[in-house]
C-alpha cells in the first residue's frame, strides 16, 4: 500500500535549534490517517515548536516531515492547503463578528462566493455558534472562541488538523464540547487530528495512540492501553484502619505484590502491581488479626503514572527553573 | 499573487477601522489642533513692541526723523515709541525688558549731515528674540531708507526741493509678489495634512500591526496559505486607503479654518487626492519598513514621539528647508515628509497644478517601490 495514504503525517529526524538550545531532538514518528494522535508534555517540552515545524510555522534546524503527503519545507504551501490548523493562542480576531472572521479566512484559502455561503452557517451551526454569527468576537468566552476557531480551521475542508492544546484556560463544561467536537470531527468527516495536551485525562479520553514529549525527545509512543500496561507496580491501594497492631505496617509489606507502604498507620497507601490481589489479601489478614477495615480503594494505572514513569517529573513540576528557560525560546 | 487574499486582508483592516472611531479622531484631532494653536500663535503680526527713542541732537533734523519714524511705526502698529532723555537710562530699561531696542540720535547727527560726514544713528537691540528683533529691523531699514531719499546725494547737507533728475544713481528695489499675502496657518495647513497621514501610518501600521501581531492574531492568518507579498500589499493598501481618508478630511477642515481660496475647485481636489495617496503608500510602508522585524508593542509608541520630530519638523512644514544645517538638510531629503509638503503647498498656496507636483509624486513612487520591496524581502512569514 502506499505510504501516502496511510501515513498523515511523516516526521522524519526533524530538530530545532535556537541559538545553544535544543528544542526538539531529531524526533520521528509517524501519524496514521484517521487517527487522533496526542503529544503530550510539560509545557516547554517543545510540543508547540514540533507543531509549528509540521504547520510550516517554523523552519526546521534540520530532518523534515510529510503532511498530507507535501514536504514542509519544500513544499510549505502544499501543506498550507491540506492542513487547518488551531494555534495556541486564540487567533480570532475579537474586532470582527465570528461570520467576518470566518468569511475572511475562507477567503484567505480562495473559496468563492457560493461555498462560503454555504459552508459559513454550516459550520458556524455546527459549532452551536449560530446565533452569535453576527456577535463581535471580544463578547466572546474563552470557549466561544475555541469553537470558532476550530470551525474557522475547518472552513477550506483539510484533511488533516492540527490542534495545540485545544482545552487550555477552558471550563470543565467549554472542554467537555471541545472534546465532543474533536470526536465528532474524526468519526464524520474521517480527519487525521494531531492535537498537544498537558492535561492526561484528555490525551487518555480522545486520543488513539499517544507520544510523550520531553525536553525536545518523544520518551514514548503507543495507545493509551498500551502505555498504562508499560508501566510496572503503580496501582495505588489507599486504606484506613482503626487501632491497627504496631507491627502493621510490616505486616503490609510482606502482603503479596507490594512495592511500598506508606502513610501512618491509620491511613495507609500501598504501591502495588495487582491491586485486587493485594485488596484481597489485606482484607484477608486484617480479618485474621482483628484489624477493622474502615475504607479501601484501589486507584488503577493512569497516563499520570505512566508521564511520571516516563519523564521522571509530574507536570506540575512544569514551571521550574529549566522550564522558564525553555519557555523564553518560544517567545523569540 | 491572488487579488482575492490581498483584499481578504484589506476588508479585515477596513471593518476593523470603521468599527473603531479612535484611529480616525486621533489622526484628525491632533494635526488639526496644532494647525489651529500654531497657525496664530506664529502668524499674527508683532505688534506694539516698545521701542526708546533718545534724542541727544535736539535739532530740526533730528526732529524730521523722529517724525518719520513716528510715521513709519504708526501705519503698522509694529512699534509704540518711548521717549527717553538720556541713553544710559534707555539701556537700562533694555536690559530690564521694558523696552526692547533703542534708537540713539548722536550729538553730531545734524553736524554730520550738514557735512556729509556720514551721519549715523545706533540702533541697539535686545536680540534674545530673533522674531521681533528682525521685525523691527525690517523698520528701521525702511526709515533709513526713507531718510536717505529724503537728501541729496550730490550735493551733502542739501534738502532736496525738488525731485531728483532722470539719472538717479539711487537703484530702486521693484518688488513683485506672485501670490497673495500667505498668512502662517496656510504655510502651515500641508505639514497638519502629512501628519494625518503620518498618524494613520503609525498608529494602523505601527501600533495596531504590533499589538495583533503580539496578540497572536498573525499566526491564524501564517497557517493560511497566504504569502508575504499578498500580507504586505494587503496591510499597505488598507494602510493606505485609511491615510487617505484621513488626509482628505484634514485638506478639507483644515482648507476651510486656514481659508484656502477655491478650495473645491475639482480639478485641484484631483490633484490633492491622488498627491496624498502616493504619500499615504510612502509613508505607510515607510513605518512597515520600522516596524517589519519588531515584535515588543511598546516599540511602536515610544518611537511615535521620535518620529514625529524626525519627520515633521525636517520636512520643511514648519520653516523652509533652505534655513538647515547641511546635516538636517540630509534628513529631509530622505524623509517623504518633505516631497508630500512641497507638493501640497504647491497645490494648496499655489495651485500650480501637475508641473508643481509631478517630480514629488515621482520621488515618492519611487521611495514606495523600494520600502515594499525591502519590507517584502525582511518580513518574517515564519515565527
Amino acid at each position: 500500500m502506499n505510504t501516502v495514504e496511510t501515513n498523515a503525517i511523516e516526521v522524519i529526524k526533524l530538530k530545532k535549534q535556537f541559538g545553544d538550545f535544543v528544542a526538539v531532538k531529531e524526533v520521528s514518528f509517524t501519524v496514521h490517517t484517521g487517527e487522533i494522535f496526542g503529544l503530550l508534555g510539560p509545557n516547554g517540552a517543545g510540543k508547540t515548536t514540533l507543531i509549528r515545524m509540521m504547520t510550516t510555522l517554523t523552519p526546521p534546524t534540520s530532518g523534515t516531515a510529510k503532511v498530507g503527503g507535501h514536504n514542509v519545507v519544500s513544499d510549505a504551501n502544499g501543506v498550507r492547503h491540506a492542513i487547518g490548523v488551531i494555534p495556541q493562542a486564540l487567533t480570532s480576531d475579537p474586532d470582527l463578528t465570528a461570520r467576518e472572521n470566518m468569511n475572511i479566512h475562507a477567503k484567505l484559502y480562495g473559496l468563492s462566493t457560493s461555498d462560503r455561503e454555504r459552508l459559513v452557517p454550516q459550520l458556524l451551526e455546527s459549532v452551536g455558534l449560530t446565533e452569535f454569527s453576527d456577535k463581535l468576537v471580544g463578547s466572546f468566552s474563552g470557549g466561544m472562541r475555541r469553537r470558532l476557531e476550530i470551525a474557522r480551521g475547518l472552513v477550506h475542508s483539510p484533511k488533516i488538523m492540527f490542534l495545540d492544546e485545544p482545552t487550555t484556560g477552558l471550563d470543565p463544561v467549554s472542554r467537555t464540547a471541545v472534546w465532543e467536537m474533536i470526536t465528532k470531527l474524526k468519526e464524520s468527516a474521517g480527519l487525521t487530528i494531531l492535537l498537544t495536551t498537558h492535561y492526561m485525562d484528555e490525551a487518555d479520553k480522545l486520543c488513539d495512540r499517544i507520544a510523550i514529549v520531553d525536553h525536545g525527545q518523544l520518551v514514548a509512543l503507543d495507545t493509551p492501553i498500551k502505555l498504562k500496561d508499560s508501566v510496572p507496580a503503580v496501582d495505588i491501594v489507599e486504606a484506613e484502619f482503626e487501632n491497627p497492631p504496631a507491627d502493621w505496617t510490616a505486616t503490609l509489606e510482606k502482603l503479596k505484590g507490594v512495592a511500598s507502604v506508606a502513610g501512618n498507620e491509620d491511613f495507609t497507601h500501598i504501591s502495588t502491581t495487582n491491586g485486587p490481589l493485594t485488596v484481597r489479601e489485606l482484607m484477608d489478614t486484617a480479618r485474621q488479626r482483628g484489624v477493622n477495615v474502615r475504607r479501601v480503594s484501589v486507584q488503577g494505572t493512569t497516563l499520570d503514572d505512566v508521564f511520571l514513569y516516563y519523564t521522571g517529573r509530574q507536570l506540575r513540576d512544569a514551571a521550574s527553573e529549566t522550564m522558564k528557560r525553555d519557555m523564553s525560546h518560544l517567545y523569540k | 499573487m491572488k487579488f482575492q487574499r490581498i483584499s481578504a486582508i484589506i476588508e479585515r483592516d477596513m471593518r476593523k477601522f470603521f468599527r473603531s472611531p479612535a484611529l480616525m479622531m486621533s489622526s484628525m484631532i491632533f494635526p488639526l489642533m496644532q494647525l489651529i494653536v500654531l497657525g496664530y500663535a506664529f502668524g499674527g503680526k508683532i505688534k506694539g513692541i516698545k521701542v526708546a527713542v533718545v534724542d541727544e541732537d535736539r535739532t530740526t533734523y533730528s526732529r524730521d526723523l523722529r517724525e518719520r519714524f513716528n510715521a513709519i511705526v504708526a501705519g503698522p502698529e509694529t512699534m509704540k515709541v518711548e521717549n527717553y532723555n538720556s541713553v544710559s537710562d534707555a539701556i537700562v530699561d533694555l536690559r530690564a525688558g521694558f523696552v526692547r531696542a533703542v534708537v540713539y540720535i548722536p550729538v553730531d547727527y545734524s553736524r554730520r549731515v550738514d557735512q556729509g560726514n556720514r551721519p549715523q544713528i545706533a540702533f541697539i537691540e535686545d536680540n534674545t528674540d530673533n522674531f521681533v528683533t528682525s521685525e523691527i529691523l525690517t523698520r528701521m531699514q525702511d526709515l533709513v531708507k526713507d531718510i536717505n531719499q529724503g537728501l541729496n546725494p550730490f550735493q551733502p547737507g542739501q534738502r532736496l526741493t525738488v525731485p531728483l533728475p532722470r539719472l538717479n544713481p539711487l537703484v530702486n528695489l521693484q518688488v513683485v509678489e506672485l501670490y497673495p499675502y500667505i498668512e502662517y496657518i496656510k504655510y502651515l495647513l500641508s505639514g497638519s495634512i502629512a501628519m494625518s497621514i503620518f498618524i494613520v501610518a503609525m498608529i494602523g501600521g505601527g501600533i495596531t500591526f504590533i499589538d495583533d501581531k503580539s496578540r497572536g492574531l498573525h499566526e491564524g492568518y501564517l497557517v493560511t496559505p497566504i504569502t508575504k507579498t499578498e500580507l504586505i500589499l494587503g496591510l499597505i493598501f488598507s494602510g493606505a486607503i485609511k491615510g487617505l481618508m484621513a488626509g482628505t478630511t484634514i485638506t478639507i477642515i483644515g482648507g476651510l479654518i486656514a481659508g484656502i481660496d477655491r478650495l473645491w475647485d475639482p480639478v485641484r481636489l484631483l490633484f490633492l487626492m491622488s498627491v496624498l495617496g502616493i504619500t499615504s503608500i510612502a509613508m505607510i510602508s515607510f513605518m512597515f519598513l520600522l516596524m517589519v522585524r519588531v515584535s515588543d508593542p511598546l516599540v511602536p509608541r515610544a518611537m511615535f514621539g521620535v518620529l514625529n520630530t524626525l519627520l515633521y519638523f525636517p520636512s520643511g512644514a514648519i520653516y523652509p528647508v533652505e534655513g538647515f544645517p547641511v546635516w538636517l538638510r540630509w534628513i529631509s531629503y530622505i524623509d517623504p515628509f518633505t516631497y508630500a509638503v512641497h507638493a501640497l503647498k504647491a497645490l494648496l498656496l499655489k495651485n500650480t497644478g501637475f508641473s508643481g507636483i509631478y517630480s514629488d509624486m515621482l520621488i515618492l513612487t519611487g521611495f514606495s517601490i523600494v520600502l515594499v520591496s525591502l519590507s517584502v524581502a525582511l518580513f518574517k512569514r515564519q515565527i
